[in-house]
């Protein structure tokens, strides 16, 4: 199948391979709090990308000369597992998982009150179980999750999506196949309460035209995800009230 | 002067709670005349006050709080000890011994060991210099019985309840001594392992329905049904053994 480049990626009544249209975005799914050692965690699957975050701190910085006087120090790790992708991944880290590792520190620390914890850390640690596409904009939707769910205090939940140039039409939420046979890809973080672009990166060919057209579907898909999110950080509360009332009523049936 | 939410309604980082006119309480903050929600919570507005209780947490230092830490090393003049905080507390010898500290003399590892648990008092604390600690108080010092559970450190002040209720109610229903370190660290210590495991559940059953109300008639009707369950079991094993005691 990967052999067929000349497929269609988006057929004469606009829909695209996975059968949505062009604004919409995958099937998205986000757990809470599943990792039970660390402070916080989740869970995203979105299309067919899965990815898991956990989160340590803050806490005591070790090397201790890396700690910082006015704030605590965001560390993060981005990490694909070498079954991940189609061809085994090496599991060192390679040029791109630095830099994305870096870029996804960089549009998470906005939302964060580090200055609340000074001499600290936090630890951030993304693993994509599997990719396709977009796994760093996914990977910044379930940090943002995880990180609330350790109790870090934050501005706000951050969300990202990539909105791209597919034969020659803007579309929202770009997989693998849509990424690599497009013409443009352009990931955006976005904070929604102050309505501002934390992450904006771009890659491939675009009119001005269509990348304010790109931004504002970008925006839109992230604004939808940060419903997911946090209808996800609710249900977390409300299966532990419901575990509850269940284990009640067995107690009583004893 | 809007409000956004019902009052103990669940709320997650970023939600617009009020405006204008409201102060921001714990886990809020106030940016161009907004308050927003820092934390996963339930929102609370008292006059013109706004506040979220947050339903996860990790423990802030507070001087005057009770803890219980763990000492992970020994140094020179005192020892560094782990109170589930972002940052490690010192105990200095000098808040150990009740006469002045003599490095020839005192033998601190004989005091205290890396892995003991203490109860202990943070005297000092802000966030340019790391909490020191007391252990020259009333029931305070090295633990040497009994277990400890953690918890939550948001959920500290529902096991105690209003003015000790809930604590208090445990300690009756069980006959266990409870102490509550305000990091989230419960000891308990009672005549058996039964009245401890009792204890336990009951604390475990506040922190899991910490956000709803009427906790405490649920907590004594379960200690009370418990301890029944027992009793009745503890009355089988005698016929079925014959044993009279």
């Amino acid at each position: 199948m990967s052999q067929k480049k000349q497929e269609k990626l988006i057929d004469e009544n606009g829909i695209r391979l996975d059968g949505r249209k062009f604004d919409e975005i995958r099937p998205t799914k986000i757990e809470v709090g599943i990792l039970a050692n660390a402070d916080g965690s989740a869970y995203i699957e979105q299309g067919k990308n899965r990815i898991l975050a956990g989160v340590f701190g803050p806490r005591e910085v070790h090397p201790k000369h890396l700690a910082l006087p006015d704030r605590a120090l965001l560390r993060s790790r981005y990490h694909m597992a070498p079954f991940s992708v189609q061809e085994r991944k090496s599991p060192a880290p390679s040029r791109r998982e630095l830099e994305l590792s870096k870029v996804i520190r960089e549009s998470l620390e906005p939302s964060i009150f580090t200055e609340y914890f000074p001499r600290t850390t936090i630890d951030l640690f993304i693993e994509v179980l599997q990719a396709d596409g977009g796994t760093r904009s996914a990977g910044i939707t379930v940090a943002s999750v995880a990180l609330a769910d350790a109790g870090i205090p934050m501005r706000d939940l951050i969300s990202a999506c990539a909105a791209g140039k597919v034969e020659g039409q803007v579309v929202l939420d770009l997989t693998d196949v849509e990424d690599k046979a497009g013409d443009a890809d352009m990931p955006l973080a976005y904070q929604p309460s102050v309505n501002a672009i934390t992450l904006l990166q771009m890659d491939g060919m675009s009119t001005l035209d269509e990348f304010e057209q790109e931004v504002k579907l970008a925006i839109e898909g992230c604004k939808q995800l940060n419903q997911v999110q946090k209808e996800a950080l609710r249900a977390k509360y409300e299966v532990a009230k419901e575990a509850e009332s269940e284990k009640e009523g067995e107690e009583g049936e004893e | 002067m809007p409000v956004f939410y019902e009052r103990r309604q669940l709320v997650t980082p970023g939600d617009l709670l009020a405006e204008n006119d409201y102060v921001p309480g714990e886990n809020t903050h106030k940016e161009n005349g907004k308050i927003y929600a820092t934390r996963v919570g339930l929102v609370n507005y008292e006059d013109k006050r706004v506040y979220v209780v947050a339903l996860k947490s990790f423990y802030e230092p507070m001087v005057g709080d009770t803890v219980i830490g763990k000492v992970i090393e020994v140094t020179l003049g005192g020892w560094i000890v782990d109170i589930r905080a972002p940052y490690v507390a010192m105990l200095r010898a000098s808040d150990a011994l009740e006469r002045p500290f003599k490095p020839q003399k005192d033998d601190l590892p004989a005091l205290f060991d890396v892995g003991d648990l203490l109860i202990a008092k943070i005297v000092a604390y802000d966030r340019t210099r790391d909490p020191l600690l007391t252990v020259l108080e009333r029931g305070m010092g090295k633990i040497t019985r009994g277990q400890m559970m953690e918890i939550t450190p948001t959920k500290i002040p529902r096991v105690i309840g209003k003015q000790g209720s809930m604590v208090s109610m445990i300690k009756q229903e069980t006959g266990c001594l409870i102490t509550i370190g305000q990091n989230g660290r419960i000891l308990i210590s009672g005549k058996s392992p039964e009245d401890e495991r009792l204890a336990v559940m009951a604390i475990r059953k506040i922190e899991q329905e910490a956000h709803t109300t009427g906790l405490t008639d649920r907590v004594t009707e379960m200690l009370k049904k418990e301890k029944g369950n027992k009793e009745v079991k503890e009355e089988n094993v005698t016929e079925k053994t014959g044993k009279t005691d």
